[in-house]
């Protein structure tokens, strides 16, 4: 297969950047999106030119490393899935491929299709932990019950990777389904009680002061999101919230 | 909780004042509604007898604040809302497929809003403005009592071709607005449930079809009898 890139190079933070469209061929319709711009960084150090830098990790789904907005979706046109999950038979021979990085405030370019996220670990510092007794005499972790339904509802949530598909793909980038996701794994248990308040303050605040947008409840964080978080952790947070802030001292 | 910044202030905050004003402004579109109704019979006296019961009742004067705060809130918190979202992404996607992820409506609140809030100007300084400082002239019914003749002047408005239709295109745009907004008011405030939440949805888009259809039927029946 063949495909014409058209990919965002950024020398740095300061720096403007600009399009640069690239030709590659020999691309299998095997290969994942990754390896397709892993050809293209060959044929670019064989060139002589500084090959695309991209985040990456994994590269099987789980570790939310792959960025990339690829013809203005994050993660590309699949649905439910990650860039290093995306194949190039899901686009035609000869197609023109648009590559850009993630863009919000609060996800800087660090060089071209890298993003600087760290914006969302300052908001799980913030307050999406739960305290526990490490002193040795750890209680057993099937002695607390929990109802099945919440405790599904909390596993998935905690699916989120964290990869900032919602932020990216929102019109505002808002960073509401991620931070509700964290909130929620906590909140629907009983272990997740007792910062309860402290954490969704803390969280949302720390969500705002990082400059993200606010939600339009469009829905299309949970559409481009690879792993199908529902926007009803975002009620499930604006409800918590909402009381935090009427009880809480 | 001195570092948070709850109720007022927080992202989340303005967002709930949105929801909150929004939805009284749907309630407020019901009663509107049903007052306007008489103009689709062209029951004269009807329509008379509510305009004067509206400017004149101590209770309705009342919640009537109410409604031009709300106003005010929603859309100068819909201005400050639109300004913080265009700042979160100061370099925008050279390509961005909007349509692959969300409805039209949802993605065009603040337009479609800033053209509601420019009808409503327009519409107030219409009827609103002459009936409370204007020269409305004055008509006695077969009672004796004596109105100010809304009626009339509503109807003239509404002969004119241009302002007709500029009423019709208006509520368009509402409809638009609610067909977003009457669901995802629900939405922020946290109002979410597996059973309920499909069942808001349907009505939101009922709302959103029915309400501003028959207010457009207004000026349409008037220019077209």
């Amino acid at each position: 297969m063949k495909f014409t890139l058209n990919v965002w190079r950024q020398n740095g933070p300061q720096d403007k950047g600009r399009m640069e469209t690239y030709q590659v061929d020999q691309v299998s319709d095997d290969m994942s999106f990754l390896e397709m711009i892993d050809v293209l960084n060959e044929q670019l150090i064989g060139q002589g030119v500084d090959p695309v830098v991209f985040d990456h990790d994994c590269r099987e789904g789980i570790c939310g490393m792959c960025s990339m907005f690829i013809n203005g979706e994050a993660h590309g046109p699949g649905r439910g899935v990650t860039t290093c999950q995306l194949h190039m038979r899901e686009f035609k021979d000869g197609d023109e491929i648009t590559i850009e990085p993630f863009r919000a405030k609060a996800f800087p370019v660090i060089k071209d299709l890298m993003v600087d996220r760290s914006a969302f670990d300052r908001i799980i510092q913030a307050g999406g932990y739960v305290s526990v007794n490490t002193s040795g005499n750890l209680p057993d972790a099937n002695a607390t019950l929990i109802e099945k339904p919440h405790a599904d509802a909390a596993f998935d949530a905690a699916t989120c990777i964290g990869c900032g598909a919602c932020v990216a793909t929102c019109k505002n980038a808002s960073a509401m389904l991620f931070t509700s996701a964290k909130v929620s794994q906590f909140a629907l248990l009983p272990q997740g009680q007792v910062e309860a308040k402290e954490r969704v303050l803390h969280m949302v605040n720390q969500m705002d002061l990082e400059g993200f947008g606010n939600c339009t409840n469009t829905g299309a964080c949970e559409v481009e999101c690879p792993k199908g978080i529902s926007i009803e952790n975002i009620a499930r947070m604006n409800r918590e919230f909402l009381s935090a802030s009427i009880t809480s001292k | 909780m001195a570092t948070t910044r709850g109720l007022f202030g927080s992202s989340l905050a303005r967002k709930y004042w949105m929801a909150l004003t929004g939805l009284f402004l749907c309630s407020f579109l019901v009663i509107h509604l049903i007052g306007n109704l008489p103009l689709l019979m062209g029951n004269k006296e009807a329509f008379n007898a509510y305009a004067h019961f509206m400017t004149t009742f101590p209770l309705i004067k009342a919640v009537s604040y109410l409604l031009y705060a709300s106003i005010v809130i929603h859309s100068v918190d819909g201005l400050m809302l639109a300004k913080q979202n265009m700042a979160a992404r100061p370099a925008n996607y050279v390509k961005y497929n909007g349509a692959a992820n969300a409805n039209w409506s949802s993605r065009n609140m603040a337009l479609l809003g800033t053209f509601t809030l420019l009808f409503l100007i327009i519409h107030m300084k219409s009827f609103w403005y002459e009936m409370h400082w204007g020269s409305v002239p004055m008509i006695t019914d077969a009672e004796g009592s004596t109105y100010k003749d809304l009626y009339t002047i509503t109807v003239a408005a509404f002969e004119q071709v241009w302002y007709s239709l500029f009423y019709v295109v208006a509520m368009i745009s509402l409809g638009f607005h609610l067909w977003h907004g009457f669901a995802s008011a629900f939405q922020t405030m946290g109002w979410s449930h597996p059973r309920y939440t499909p069942l808001i949805k349907a009505i939101g888009y009922g709302f959103a079809v029915l309400i501003p259809a028959t207010f457009a039927s207004i000026p349409l029946y008037i220019l077209l009898t």
